[in-house]
C-alpha cells in the first residue's frame, strides 16, 4: 500500500500533496480525531477542491453507542480495562527507565555500559509485554462481543468499506489517537484499505501499481503503524515517559512516528532521544515535523533522506540502502 | 501578565531621588505619585508609600522571616512616608498599612495600590515583586468552553446536617464518559477567591487537566469538621462520595479520586485519607495546617490546632500511605513552610509518590490558585499526550 506521511497541517500541504498525485475522483476523508468538531472540516473539503467524501466514523461511532447499548457498555469497560492496564505499566516504567536514565549517566565503563544495555533491554520487554497484554485484553473484548455480528457496526463497516473502494485516495488527519485508532479498528478500515489497495485507483493519471494511496499526518499517521507510542516532554506536569499505547492499523510496520517532534520532544537531550531510539530499534524512530513529506515504498520502508532519531540520540537523515 | 521587570536597579531609588529635590513642596510629591506605581519596584527593591497626616505608619504584613510591623519614615517636610523593603524575583505578598493618629491605630488597605487580594476574612493590598507573573490561564478565556455548576443538598447524617455542594461538570459532559472525580474542601472560597471554576475550563481546554467532575464542598463548623474529625471523613467517603458515583459518571476506583485543600482543609483532606486508605488515589494538599510538636505541648497555634497538632504527632510517630500519589504546595513566607517542608520525607517514607512546590508567596488563595496547574496536572493530566493535531 502506498502511504503518505505528513508534517502536522498548521501550514497546509495535503492540497498540494493530492494534486502531484493526479488523482481522479473522490478523496474519503478521517478526521474522526477532531472528536466532537469531526464535520468542521470545511477547510479541508477546501483543500481537495471539494472532491472529499468524509467518512464520519466518529458520527458513526455516536451512532454505536446509541443504537447498540450492550456493545456500548462493554466498550465503556474495556475502556476501564485498558485504563488500569496503562497505569500499572506506566508505573512500572518509571521505575525500569529511572534505572535506564541512572545508569546512561555513569555508562562509561564497560561494566556500566553492559548494565545499561540490560537495562534497556528490560524496558523494551516491558513495553512488549504491556502490548500483548492491550492486544490481548483487546482480542478478548472483540470475541465476546464481534463487532461483525452487531448489526449496526456491520450496516457502518460496510458503508465505510464502499466509500473507501469509491473513493481515489484516503486521507487521515490527526487528532486524538486514542479515539482514531479505536474507529479505524471498530470500522475495519485496515481491511477495507488492503481491499482497495489490490484495486486500481480511479483516475486515468494514476498509476496502477501505485494503489490507492493512503495521505496522513500527526495522529492520523501515527493510527497508521503496528505500534502507537505516545510522547510529550513538555507536558505541564513535567516530561512523561515515552509509553506503548496499543497497536495502530500496522499498515506501516517497524516505524514509530513523531510528530511535533520538535515541540513535543527534548531532542537536544541527546541521552534521552539515544533512550528513546534505542528502546525502540529496529523500528525507526521517524520525525514529522511541519513541512515533512514521506512517501513510502510498497513495501511501507521510508526513503533516503528522511530524518530518523539515530542511535546516538542525535536526528539524523536515512541514508540509502 | 507579567509583574513589573527589568534588571535590578543601578540608579539611585526613585524615592532617593525625590529626597534630594529642592524645593520639595506639595506639587512635587503630587507629581511623583502621579509618576509611579505604588509600590515603586525597583529590582529587587520595593519602595512602599503612604500620604497624610499621622503620627506614626506601618507596613503590616505577614511575611514569615520579616517584622511583621515595618515602620516607614516621613519623608522631611512633607506628608509623604516611605519604607523600602528587598523582595526576591518573583515574589508575592499581601499587606496592610496602619496608620496610628494619638491613640487610634488604623488598618487600612494601600490608599496608593489598587491591586487588591481577597479572601473569607476581607482584602488586602498585593505586592507583585519584580519578576512575578500571574499566570494567563488564571484569567478568563473566551476561547475555553465552560463548563457547568450544578447546587446540589447532600443529607448526612455523620454531620447531623444538610450539606450544599457545588458540582462542576466539564464542558461536553458526557453520561457515556468516565470521569475522575475530585473534591474539593472550602469549595465556595476556591470558586469565589481561587477563580477555580476559570481555571478548570482554562487548563481542560488547553489538554493540562483531564476532564474533571470537581464537587465544590462546604464546611459547617469548619474548625471542628476539618481537624481530623472521624464524622467529616464517613460523609465525604460513606454519604457524599457513593452518591456522587451512583448519580454521574465517575471513574469510580483510587486512580479516579482525589482529596484536596488549603490549610485547614489539606488537614481534613489527609484525614480522610488516613481514615479510608484504600478509597482515595490522590490527594492535593496546599499549605496544610501540619502543625506539630517534636516535645512538649506547645505548638503556638492556639485551641483550634489541638486535635490536628494530636493528628499530626500521631501520623508523624506512624507514617502510613494514605493513597498513591500526594501533591503538597506551600509558599515560602507562609509560617507553614517548615511544617510542609518537614511532611513531604514523611510522606515519602510511607511510601507515597509525593510532588512537593514552593513559591515565593503567603498563606493566600491567590498562591493556591497559582499552583492549581502544576498541581491538577500531576494528579489528573490532560490528554495532551493523545493529541497530534
Amino acid at each position: 500500500m502506498r502511504v503518505i506521511l505528513l508534517g502536522p497541517q498548521r501550514r497546509p500541504t495535503v492540497d498540494a500533496v493530492v494534486r502531484s498525485l493526479g488523482l481522479d475522483g473522490p478523496v474519503a476523508t478521517i478526521t474522526a480525531g477532531w472528536q466532537e468538531r469531526e464535520a468542521d472540516d470545511g477547510e479541508l473539503s477546501r483543500r481537495l477542491d471539494g472532491r472529499d467524501t468524509a467518512l464520519g466514523l466518529y458520527r458513526r461511532w455516536l451512532d454505536v453507542q446509541d443504537r447498540d447499548p450492550v456493545y456500548a457498555a462493554g466498550e465503556r469497560a474495556l475502556q476501564g480495562v485498558l485504563a488500569e492496564l496503562q497505569d500499572t505499566y506506566l508505573l512500572r516504567l518509571d521505575y525500569a527507565l529511572q534505572a535506564v536514565y541512572a545508569l546512561a549517566r555513569r555508562a562509561d565503563t564497560r561494566p556500566a555500559a553492559q548494565a545499561l544495555a540490560a537495562a534497556v533491554a528490560a524496558v523494551r520487554e516491558l513495553d512488549r509485554t504491556h502490548l500483548r497484554q492491550v492486544d490481548g485484553v483487546r482480542g478478548e473484548f472483540f470475541e465476546r462481543l464481534p463487532p461483525h455480528d452487531r448489526p449496526i457496526i456491520a450496516e457502518h463497516r460496510a458503508a465505510v468499506a464502499r466509500l473507501i473502494s469509491e473513493s481515489a485516495a484516503v486521507v487521515v488527519a490527526g487528532g486524538h489517537v486514542n479515539v482514531l485508532a479505536d474507529v479505524l479498528h471498530l470500522f475495519n478500515v485496515a481491511a477495507a484499505l488492503n481491499a482497495a489497495a489490490r484495486e486500481p485507483p480511479a483516475g486515468p493519471a494514476a498509476s496502477p501499481a501505485a494503489g490507492r494511496p493512503v495521505i496522513a499526518w500527526s495522529a492520523g499517521a501515527m493510527a497508521l503503524t503496528d505500534r502507537i507510542v505516545l510522547f510529550h516532554d513538555r507536558a505541564p506536569q513535567g516530561p512523561g515517559h515515552p509509553e506503548v499505547y496499543g497497536t495502530g492499523l500496522s499498515v506501516l510496520r517497524d516505524v514509530v512516528l513523531l510528530p511535533h517532534a520538535r515541540t513535543r520532544l527534548l531532542l537536544d537531550n541527546a541521552p534521552r532521544m539515544a533512550v528513546f531510539a534505542r528502546r525502540f530499534d529496529p523500528a525507526r524512530c521517524v520525525l514529522l515535523d511541519n513541512g515533512t513529506r514521506i512517501d513510502t515504498d510498497d513495501a511501507g520502508c521510508c526513503p533516503p533522506g528522511t530524518r530518523v532519531l539515530a542511535e546516538d540520540g542525535r536526528v539524523t537523515a536515512l541514508e540509502a540502502a | 501578565m507579567t509583574g513589573p521587570s527589568g534588571p535590578p536597579a543601578r540608579r539611585k531609588l526613585a524615592i532617593n531621588r525625590l529626597r534630594e529635590r529642592r524645593p520639595l513642596d506639595a506639587a512635587v510629591v503630587d507629581r511623583f505619585l502621579a509618576r509611579h506605581e505604588v509600590p515603586i519596584i525597583e529590582g529587587p527593591r520595593c519602595t512602599f508609600l503612604f500620604r497624610g497626616e499621622a503620627d506614626e505608619v506601618f507596613l503590616i504584613h505577614r511575611t514569615f522571616g520579616l517584622p511583621d510591623h515595618l515602620p516607614l519614615r516621613r519623608l522631611y517636610g512633607t506628608d509623604l512616608w516611605y519604607a523600602v523593603l528587598e523582595l526576591p524575583e518573583g515574589s508575592r505578598i499581601e499587606y496592610q498599612l496602619e496608620v496610628v493618629r494619638g491613640e487610634k491605630r488604623e488598618r487600612i488597605n494601600d490608599p496608593l495600590n489598587p491591586r487588591l487580594a481577597h479572601s473569607p476574612v476581607g482584602s488586602s493590598s498585593v505586592c507583585y515583586a519584580y519578576g512575578h507573573v500571574i499566570p494567563d490561564w488564571t484569567q478568563p478565556d473566551p476561547e475555553a468552553r465552560a463548563g457547568s455548576l450544578l447546587d446540589l443538598v447532600v443529607p448526612s447524617r455523620a454531620l447531623r446536617r444538610d450539606c450544599q455542594v457545588t458540582l462542576y461538570l466539564p464542558a461536553r459532559f458526557r453520561r457515556t464518559a468516565r470521569y475522575p472525580l475530585l473534591i474539593v474542601h472550602d469549595g465556595g472560597d476556591y470558586l469565589r477567591y481561587a477563580a477555580a471554576r476559570t481555571v478548570l475550563d482554562n487548563l481542560i481546554h488547553r489538554l493540562d487537566v483531564a476532564e474533571t467532575v470537581v464537587a465544590f464542598t462546604y464546611p459547617g463548623d469548619r474548625l471542628a469538621e476539618y481537624a481530623n474529625s472521624a464524622a467529616h471523613a464517613r460523609y465525604l467517603t460513606a454519604e457524599l462520595l457513593p452518591r456522587l458515583e451512583a448519580e454521574f459518571p465517575l471513574a469510580g476506583r483510587p486512580s479516579g479520586r482525589c482529596l484536596m485543600g488549603a490549610s485547614f482543609g489539606a488537614v481534613a483532606s489527609l484525614a480522610t485519607g488516613y481514615r479510608y486508605p484504600d478509597v482515595y488515589g490522590s490527594l492535593l494538599l496546599q499549605s496544610g495546617s501540619f502543625v506539630f510538636t517534636d516535645i512538649g505541648s506547645d505548638h503556638g497555634g492556639g485551641p483550634p490546632f489541638n486535635p490536628v497538632v494530636r493528628f499530626v504527632n500521631r501520623y508523624r510517630a506512624a507514617p502510613r500511605r494514605v493513597a498513591d500519589k500526594v501533591f503538597v504546595s506551600c509558599g515560602i513566607y507562609e509560617p507553614l513552610i517548615i511544617p510542609n517542608r518537614s511532611m513531604v520525607p514523611t510522606f515519602e517514607a510511607a511510601g507515597m509518590t509525593v510532588r512537593y512546590v514552593e513559591a515565593r508567596d503567603g498563606h493566600s488563595w491567590e498562591n493556591w490558585r497559582d499552583r492549581l496547574r502544576e498541581g491538577l496536572s500531576w494528579i489528573f493530566p490532560g490528554p495532551q499526550k493523545f493529541f497530534y493535531e
